[in-house]
């Protein structure tokens, strides 16, 4: 039965992608087609006094100029704005006032027959403001930071376990602004189908979200306006809100009934969202043989001054270590920025960062084998509600890492291990993430001739949703993966939530069993008017679809061709649309975990970083598709990497605009940056998660592996950095 | 309401744009004769011009690798290059990669070792790793990373890629 699943099946998707043949957001097309370039705004916070436009109107080619005074009607309540994973607050509307609530938001869209001519008519748009003090600082605002959430109930009375524990480390860790940098850049292109209909091509993570934000902010009728998005050139969590392109792309084609094309500037995307800057103070005390007395955990993150965004952050600890004394905060300070959002493993990667670096600290202070305090502290049971894991197979991936890496060499001296000029370290850290399911309704259209297409809203933005669907399809209806197609990221096809999490494979693969056990269903209640049929007494469950047959699981010569039961029945095609249930009754936590190992290189006298090695061994219940995946975890060990050595974004807070809004000085880890990466998953059966026991791969290869870095540079520097990057200069500070 | 301004507008005091030029480029083995203006670059020519957009653009300022194509053989990045510098110049995109309906050894290799995810920064790597080949500098792992770092990845598929031009460089009876 399981032809596919579980295999390296090459993503189908690949051919369209390595010929250029795949369309992006930017790369549809229109009779008519206008273009538009934005005007930002340069002020941090303020009024727009003035737009003088009428030098950009001179150019010839240019068709309009908008602004919030001539722009289109728009809703004029806040919850027309709020889109299906929308924070806390009030949203920001796009062009709607003249407000300035955020360092380079959009003021004026320019409109031109061509890219060209409105990028140079944007350059001669005057704009005057009435500037207002502002923040951009968030350790100028730690101490106005409110709580926002009580994370995980408070346990024991971790205030007095830690002052009476016979070894505590405390510390402050710091995450700074980062920015997901998809690489392609955020556009939208807006083709006007007549009678103010619009089909919206836009770069999302959920085309059914950003269709009803759309229908909502523009009082537009649902079968007016459709959202498509076939390929996405990543997102990473940026997508999952319907970004101020799209809806200034529409207000411009609604303005001028044509068709329009909006696409960001590098620069520009720097005024959508982030991973908000996050100072992460940890609190452990312990025995002096290691088990925890206590652990407090309290993060203060930025938000803006608009909508509170938050993330679980703090409670990790709860899902990794034994200990009965918790308590756990989450802070928020509102700055003149924009809202933060979603960035892969949000909470986790942050948080857990600081977590697994306290660790560290820790095992240093208790003279002690940082794995070896994991299994000290190592627990089976969640420990906030006090209830056992669906499968929690982090021992395996300790012990697999570890041996892997080769982690029982280590001399545990820092500064003693070294390779010529350079200063050799290892450290491990452990990674967590959750395993979530959510609604998601699949149709699948089976034909007479054995073909099969699978289709639902959902988007695959790299993760390779396309090929998992076809394999599971193709598993489930016992066809050959060529004979099924994959239609997705189309907000007319059927119900799907946002992609991320990591909750989309278990969703749109359990949904995909369930679709074809009704198709099944179909098929066997057909059998059963044949004459003879060998499956007259065969109960659904008896059956299965296999090699374009139904056949006895019993007994494989008992079997009728599909096509032939179509025959019988008059039937063209099956359709069938179904959801899996979604069943989450708390009796059991649901997470990943992985453990990562890493050797770093410092050069002693440059101080140059180099990761040499990485060996990061996840549990994530059943891989659906071992080439896909395993890409997945590497793609997060190199985000960890970024995340450690490179990724800030630099802010001058005297007028609170950002100075590296670009790829060539917002660093990113290049091919020259990575060298041996050794990610693998340990077998993790799951019967109790959900019926095909998946767990999800997207998040979880990021969570930890800052942190391992981290403990590495300290065993090979003996300098303990905390606040991220870990740069050259930092290795020098006193 | 069509609120084109262009009546309001009189043409004597319109701004210019820039006079086209005439440039003949040879594009995926296709002469095309063109009238281009000075500011644009070669990448806007293939995405929105000849709707060649298998080239990407990920920041138009030489930082990503992204826009990456052939020109007379050679890796350049097309959005720090104006077109009609190029003129005469034969130029190769990743929809000129394919021959005789068969993938390029570099295509299929990407294929096989998944060494994309969105995508996005792909036929920019491909193009990228194709004028390495040509090069003939890189023989290394070590190299071919040194050597492709102009191209970033996002996803982080660095080392799928790598080992995809290894895996082309011996089918192509190079060394690796
Ligand atoms: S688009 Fe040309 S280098 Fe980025
Ligand atoms: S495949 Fe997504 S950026 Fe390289």
């Amino acid at each position: 039965m399981a032809a596919y699943i579980g295999t390296p099946t090459s993503r189908i998707d690949g051919h369209a992608k390595v010929t250029g043949a795949a369309k992006y957001a930017a790369e549809f097309n229109a009779p008519g087609l206008a273009h538009a370039s934005l005007v930002t705004s340069t002020i941090t916070k303020g009024r727009i006094a003035k737009i003088d436009a009428s030098e950009a109107m001179r150019v010839a080619g240019v068709i309009d100029v908008i602004t919030h005074k001539n722009r289109p009607t728009m809703a004029s309540r806040d919850k027309a704005y709020k889109d299906d994973v929308a924070a806390e607050g009030s949203p920001y509307r796009p062009l709607y006032d003249d407000e300035i609530k955020f360092n380079g938001q959009p003021v004026a869209v320019v409109v031109a027959a061509d890219a060209d001519i409105a990028r140079f008519a944007a350059s001669l748009v005057r704009v005057e403001y009435i500037e207002d003090p502002f923040v951009t600082d968030l350790l100028e605002q730690r101490d106005t930071a409110h709580e926002v959430e009580r994370p995980s109930r408070p346990r024991g009375d971790a205030e007095a376990a830690f002052a009476a524990a016979e070894v505590r480390h405390e510390a402050d860790y710091f995450i700074p602004t980062e920015y997901h940098n998809p690489m392609e850049l955020f556009a939208t292109t807006v083709t006007w189908e007549g009678d103010g209909k619009l089909t919206v091509y836009d770069k999302t993570q959920g085309v059914q979200n950003v269709q009803r934000y759309l229908v909502s902010v523009f009082g537009m009728k649902p079968d007016d306006l459709k959202v498509v998005s076939p390929y996405v050139g990543g997102a990473f969590g940026s997508g999952l809100r319907p970004q101020f392109q799209v809806a200034l792309a529409v207000i411009a084609a609604r303005a001028l009934e044509r068709s329009v094309r909006l696409v960001l500037t590098r620069p520009q995307m720097y005024g959508l969202s982030y991973r908000p800057a996050t100072i992460e103070h940890l609190a452990l005390g312990a025995k002096a043989l290691g088990p925890l007395e206590a652990v407090m955990h309290e993060a203060i993150a930025q938000t803006s001054e608009y909508e509170d965004f938050n993330r679980n952050d703090v409670a990790w600890a709860d899902q990794l270590y034994k200990c009965g004394n918790t308590r756990y905060s989450h802070k928020l300070a509102k700055l003149d920025v924009s809202t933060p959002s979603d960035m892969r493993a949000p909470g986790a990667a942050s948080g857990v960062y600081a977590l697994e670096c306290a660790m560290d600290e820790l095992a240093v202070a208790l003279k002690m084998d940082p794995l070896q305090l994991r299994f000290v502290t190592y627990s089976d049971r969640e420990q906030n509600a006090d209830r056992p894991y669906s499968s929690k197979k982090l021992r395996e991936c300790y012990r697999q890492g570890a041996a892997a890496f080769g982690w029982e060499k280590r001399n545990p001296e820092p500064r003693s291990m070294r390779d010529g000029s350079e200063l050799v370290g290892w450290g491990m850290a452990t990674g967590v993430w959750e395993a979530l399911q959510m609604p998601l309704t699949v149709r699948i259209v089976m034909t007479a001739n054995g073909h099969a297409e699978v289709s639902s809203a959902t988007s695959d933005i790299g993760t390779g949703t396309y090929t998992i669907m076809a394999q599971v399809a193709a598993d489930m209806l016992g066809l050959p993966i060529d004979n099924v197609s994959i239609k997705l990221g189309d907000s007319t096809l059927s119900e799907s939530p946002v992609e991320g999490g990591s909750w989309l494979a278990a969703s749109v693969a359990n949904s995909i069993a369930t679709t074809a056990e009704a198709i099944r269903k179909t098929l066997l209640g057909v059998t059963k008017t044949m004459p003879d049929s060998p499956l007259a007494d065969a109960k659904p469950k008896d059956v299965m679809l296999a090699d374009g047959k139904i056949v006895s699981k019993k007994d494989a010569s008992r079997a009728i061709p599909i096509a032939d039961v179509m025959r019988a029945g008059k039937l063209d095609r099956i359709d069938q649309k179904a959801a899996a249930p979604v069943k989450d009754d708390g009796k059991y936590a649901r997470n990943t975990h992985s453990a990562v190992f890493v050797e770093v290189r410092v050069d002693e006298q440059i101080g140059v970083i180099r990761v040499t090695r990485v060996v990061s061994a996840a549990a994530a219940g059943r891989i659906l598709n071992t080439k896909t995946a395993h890409s997945q975890l590497l793609g997060g060990v190199v985000w960890g990497i970024g995340m450690a050595l490179h990724e800030e974004t630099l802010t001058d807070h005297r007028f609170g605009r950002i100075m590296n809004a670009n790829l060539g000085e917002y660093h990113m880890p290049v091919n020259a940056d990575i060298y041996d990466i050794n990610c693998f998953f340990v077998d993790e059966p799951d019967a109790t998660i959900n019926p095909m026991g998946i767990k999800g791969v997207g998040e979880i290869g990021i969570v930890g592996v800052a942190a391992a870095i981290a403990n590495a540079v300290y065993h090979a520097t003996g300098k303990r950095v905390r606040d991220l990057p870990i740069t050259i200069d930092k290795l020098r500070r006193d | 309401m069509v609120r084109t301004i262009e009546a309001t507008r009189p043409i004597s005091e319109s701004i210019p744009t820039p006079p086209k030029i005439k440039v003949s480029l040879k594009i995926n083995g296709d002469l095309k004769q063109l009238q281009i203006a000075p500011w644009t670059s070669l990448l806007d020519l293939l995405r929105d011009t000849l709707d060649l957009t298998g080239t990407k653009k990920g920041c138009d300022h030489g930082q990503c690798g992204a826009c990456t194509v052939l020109v007379d053989g050679r890796r350049v990045n097309s959005c720090l290059t104006l077109a009609v510098m190029k003129d005469g110049s034969e130029v190769t995109t990743i929809e000129g990669l394919m021959a005789d309906g068969k993938l390029h050894a570099l295509q299929q290799a990407f294929i096989d070792h998944d060494a994309f995810q969105c995508g996005y920064c792909t036929p920019g790597q491909i193009c990228s790793a194709a004028g390495l080949l040509a090069e003939g500098k890189a023989h290394t792992a070590e190299e071919i990373r040194e050597l492709m770092s102009g191209n970033i990845c996002r996803c982080g598929a660095y080392p799928n890629i790598v080992a995809a031009i290894q895996q082309a460089m011996s089918a192509m009876g190079g060394n690796s």
